[in-house]
This record gives structure tokens, sequence and C-alpha cells, in this order.
């Protein structure tokens, strides 16, 4: 499995792909968390869907992370699209009857592959930590927020909980991607459906009936970043993923290991 | 029957079915080691899914196959000692050739040392380091068989390899394909070009429709076959008469294009030229023949039945 993973990284740092993905990455962290410190007294809310977290809030020890882990939700998209990518890419390339004449152990391949992919996932939301934090502390004066409790031990552990949180939530959506890319065998159709699936589908089906926020994936995702809301727990959220992913996977597993390679 | 050891190749009734249609059925055939054997077929005979069931990439609905001793039910056994290049050559486009390489080489467990040695095998040495998007279809043909060779094969399965390449770089293949053979690498090679593999091959498979029409030694495959002798004559009006000769002696003949075509072995030339100059006849040629390969392939694959 380390060569599967290693070889796998010989794809994945490629400049276009790490960079863009890394620069991506910092760009939508930045720009929520400058935005949510801009905007701080704007009356039209300084969060997503128009909400506003207020200075006090931002100035508890888990201020320094609000940026951050709001925008886990595109970090996850992100993620979700490198992972079907890469996937799917396989099979449009015609690269996978390559892979599986190098490597014939499919469950082997499909490991190693994910977890490099979890790795550069790894590695995408460290930066996109250090960016968010940077520029908190960087606005803050501005926004006259104070930062005394951000360099508490309460602080470090509100960061550690919600590292802890986003990374399982962007790793969460993309094994998403990764079983899209495995069902749908295109890097188009398994980016757009996951992308119109979650920011569009999820979106409109939420705001006709509420309650449909507690089992739609895409939702709870994002709540896992968050460690909960008022409507969903963060229980349910990572107890209903889990359920989802294990099942869908256990399905594409079975169907990677036995699916004819004829392209 | 050879040996089982000595075997690289060898498929008992193997087949596969897509719905009610054999895509490959009961196909049975040998391939010696060291040998390099030319699998020969009209395109969709079943040629591509043939190798992809040899090296695990679609499961036989029936029939069985070893690949160097192994069970092709177990490509993890072999697949290390195989280097194989499938319905042409696959790659990453925005890798460069060596990186290419390198992704497989890694995942291989083979290490990247020789990466660039095989590049150079392959004519590769100075593009190495271009993108793969832009090679021209013979530099990825050759990229292609670069990769097949990186675990150093026992057994070497390559599909087309010819396809897009131009004389030179056809007779660079060939040349390349016998060299491995005198190192002791088997070549299990399909092509269209059947002058290429009779120039090549000392075994044949060859299929139609899913079914192995012949698999054996290519001198087998010629000597099942009608001998002929061509026959030109400085004045074409002579030629009915060599036909006369002919049917005389029992020899079936057709004119074609001022040459007569003489079905008979080569050593009633000898006889036919007595016969001719008896007859006032002048012979400006007489060329005793076996049918090429391409004759003997459109002979037996031919849509006649």
């Amino acid at each position: 499995m380390i060569s599967v993973f290693k070889a796998e990284w010989r794809k994945l740092r490629r400049p276009t792909l790490f960079l863009g993905t890394m620069l991506a990455s910092a760009g939508l962290t930045g720009l929520v968390t400058f935005l949510l410190f801009w905007l701080i007294d704007s009356p039209q809310g300084n969060s997503d869907r128009g909400n506003t977290i207020s200075r006090e809030i931002l100035q508890l020890p888990s201020g320094l992370t609000i940026g951050f882990s709001n925008a886990a939700g595109l970090l996850g998209i992100v993620a979700l699209c490198v992972f079907a990518a890469q996937t799917a890419q396989e099979y449009t390339y015609g690269t996978l009857r390559n892979l599986l004449v190098r490597q014939p152990r499919r469950m082997q391949l499909l490991l190693g592959k994910y977890v490099s992919m979890a790795s550069f996932a790894i590695a995408m939301v460290i930066l996109a930590a250090v960016v968010s934090m940077s520029l908190a502390f960087g606005l803050s004066g501005k926004a006259k927020v104070a930062t005394d409790a951000w360099v508490t031990s309460d602080a470090l552990h509100e960061l550690a909980k919600t590292f802890g949180n986003v990374l399982l939530s962007v790793i969460a959506f993309g094994t998403v991607g990764m079983i899209l890319g495995l069902l749908l065998r295109s890097p188009i159709s398994a980016i757009s459906l996951g992308v119109i699936w979650l920011l569009i589908v999820e979106n409109i089906l939420i705001a006709v009936k509420s309650s449909l926020g507690n089992w739609m994936p895409g939702n709870l995702m994002s709540t896992i970043a968050v460690g909960g809301t008022a409507d969903v727990s963060y229980t349910h959220s990572v107890t209903t993923v889990a359920i989802y992913l294990v099942a869908s996977t256990a399905i594409v597993m079975t169907l990677f290991k036995q699916r004819d390679v004829s392209n | 029957m050879v040996g089982m050891s000595n075997l690289a190749v060898a498929v008992q009734d193997l087949s596969k079915k897509y719905g009610d249609m054999f895509a490959v059925s009961h196909a049975n055939f040998e391939v010696p080691m060291g040998t390099v054997c030319g699998f020969v077929g009209p395109n969709g005979s079943g040629k591509t899914t043939t190798i992809r069931m040899l090296l695990g990439l679609i499961s036989p609905t029936g029939g069985s196959g070893e690949i160097l001793g192994h069970s092709i039910k177990h490509p993890e056994k072999y697949l290390a000692s195989v280097g194989a290049m499938i319905e042409g050559p696959a790659f990453y486009p925005a890798l460069t050739g060596r990186e290419n390489l390198n992704v497989l080489a890694t995942l291989g467990g083979y290490g990247t040392d020789h990466v660039q040695s095989l590049l150079e095998r392959v004519g590769l040495g100075d593009r190495g380091n271009s993108k793969y998007k832009t090679y021209s279809l013979g530099m990825k043909q050759r990229l292609g068989i670069a990769a097949a060779l990186l675990p150093n094969p026992k057994l070497l399965i390559l599909d087309e390899p010819t396809n897009g390449l131009d004389p030179e770089g056809i007779q660079e293949i060939r040349d390349l394909l016998k060299s491995l053979a005198q190192e002791g690498t088997t070549v299990f090679v399909s092509s269209h070009l059947l002058s290429e593999l009779e120039l090549i091959s000392q075994h044949l498979v060859m299929l139609r429709k899913g079914k192995v029409l012949f698999a054996g030694k290519i001198e087998d495959l010629f000597l099942a076959q009608q001998p002929f002798i061509l026959v030109k004559t400085p004045n074409e009006s002579d030629l009915p008469k060599i036909s006369e000769i002919a049917a005389a002696a029992g020899h079936k003949s057709t004119i074609r294009s001022g040459v007569a075509h003489i079905e008979g072995p080569a050593d009633w030339a000898a006889e036919l030229n007595k016969s001719a100059f008896a007859a006032g006849i002048t012979l400006s040629q007489l060329s005793p023949m076996l049918p090429s390969l391409e004759e003997t392939f459109f002979e037996m694959t031919g849509d006649s039945e």
C-alpha cells in the first residue's frame, strides 16, 4: 500500500494541481475570515445566510477559529472535486488498466489512493487553518476584537477540536467525491453531481422542509465542521454521516473489486 | 504439448460472454517460453478481450489459464514479471513521459533508477521531460512500450505496439522485440501488420469471431497452406498454353495481371520449365512460392463460410 501511496503522490504533487488547490483553499478560507472581521458591524451580517457573529463571540477562546470552521463547507467542496477527479480520471484516461497491471490487488490500490488523497486534504486543511488564524490576528485590531482569550490553553483546546472537526468534515466530503468518481467513472459527471447536490438540491430541499436538514449528507458534513448546531447535534451528524459513508463505500468497493476494466 | 513449466501462457477453453454473445469462445492455445508469438485476428475477433483476461482486468466467463505457471485467477502472483501495453498507450496528459514512468515504477516497487535507460531504449531519451500531451502518436506508443518494460518482464504482452509508428519506428520496434526475445523474454504481440509478425514470430495464435483458428508454430501454418508457382512469359499470349500444361499435369491455374498462378509444389517447377521449353515457350519468371502470412490470414479469416 505504501507504493500506491507514493505513486499517487507523484500525481498529486504536480504544480498545477497542488499549488492550485492549496491557493484555492487558502483563498476561500481567507475570504471567509476577512469578511467575518471586515463586516463585523454590518447590518447585513458577517457570516453565512446573513447571520451575525458578534464581537463578543469572536473574543471568546473559540473566536480564533470561527473563520476557519465557517469555511469548512467550501474546503469540503474543494476536497470533493479533488478526490472525484483523481479517481474518475483513471477511467477517462484509461490509466486504471496500467495501475491494475502494476498493482492487481484492487483493494490495496483503492486504499492507497484514498490515504494519499486524505493526506493531501490534511495539508490543505493545515494551510487553511494557518491562513485563517493569521488573518484573524491581523484583522482583530481594525475590527476592535480583543485577542487575549486566543492565546490561552482554552483557545488551544478549541483549536485542536475545531481542526479535528474540520478535517473530519473535509475528508467526509472527499470520500463522497471518491465514491462518486468510482460510481460515475467520469470527473465531470462526478463533480457536477456532487456540487449540484450539495450546493443546490440540498438547500432547496431544506428550504422546503427544514427537518430534512437532519438527513442531508452535505448539511450533516458541514455541521460536523462547526461541532454541531442548534438544529442538528454533533453526535447525530457524525453517526449519520458514518452510516452513509460506510454503506456507500462498501457498495463501491464491491463494484470496484468485481467490475471488469474494459476501457 | 510442451511441458507446463516451459509455457509462458497456456489457456484452456477460455471464454468471455457478454449477454448472449461470446467475445472469446473456448480458446485453447499455448505460448512457449522465450518465443515471440504473434496474436492476430480481425477487429473484434477477441484479441484485446483475451489479453485483458490474461492480465486479470476482466474475469473469464469460463475456462482457465496460466501465466508463468500461475492461474489467471491470481494475477498478483505473476504480474510482477509481466509487462503489458493494452489497447494503446494510456498516461496522464499533464505529466511528463518520465513522470508517467515514475508513477508506474513507484507503484510496482521497481524504483526509478532505470527509467532514463528505458526512455533511451525506446528512442525518447531526449523527450522524457516533455509533457505526455505534447507527444505524437508514435511517441506515445514508444512510452507505452517503455512502461511495459519497467518490470524487466519475463513475459511481454503488447497490443498493437506499432500503431502510429512510421516505417523507421516499426523497424526499431521490430529490432527491440527481437533483442528482447534473444535476452529470453517471451513476447506475445498482437498486430494487424502481418508482414511484421511474419518477420519476428516463431509462434502464432489466430483468432476469428472469438474462436482460435490456429495456434502453433508459424512454419506449421505455412506447411498446411497450398504452395503455388508464379509464371511469366515475354509474350502474354503464351500464358494460356502454360495453363494447359498445368492442367494436363493435374494443377489448377489462373491468369491475373499477366502472371499465371499455378497451384503446385515447388519441385514441379522444373518439370513445368521443361514442358514449356518443349512447347517452344520461353519463361521470363518461374517462382515457386508459399502464401505470405497475410494471404494465409485472409484465407483463414475470410467471411466465406
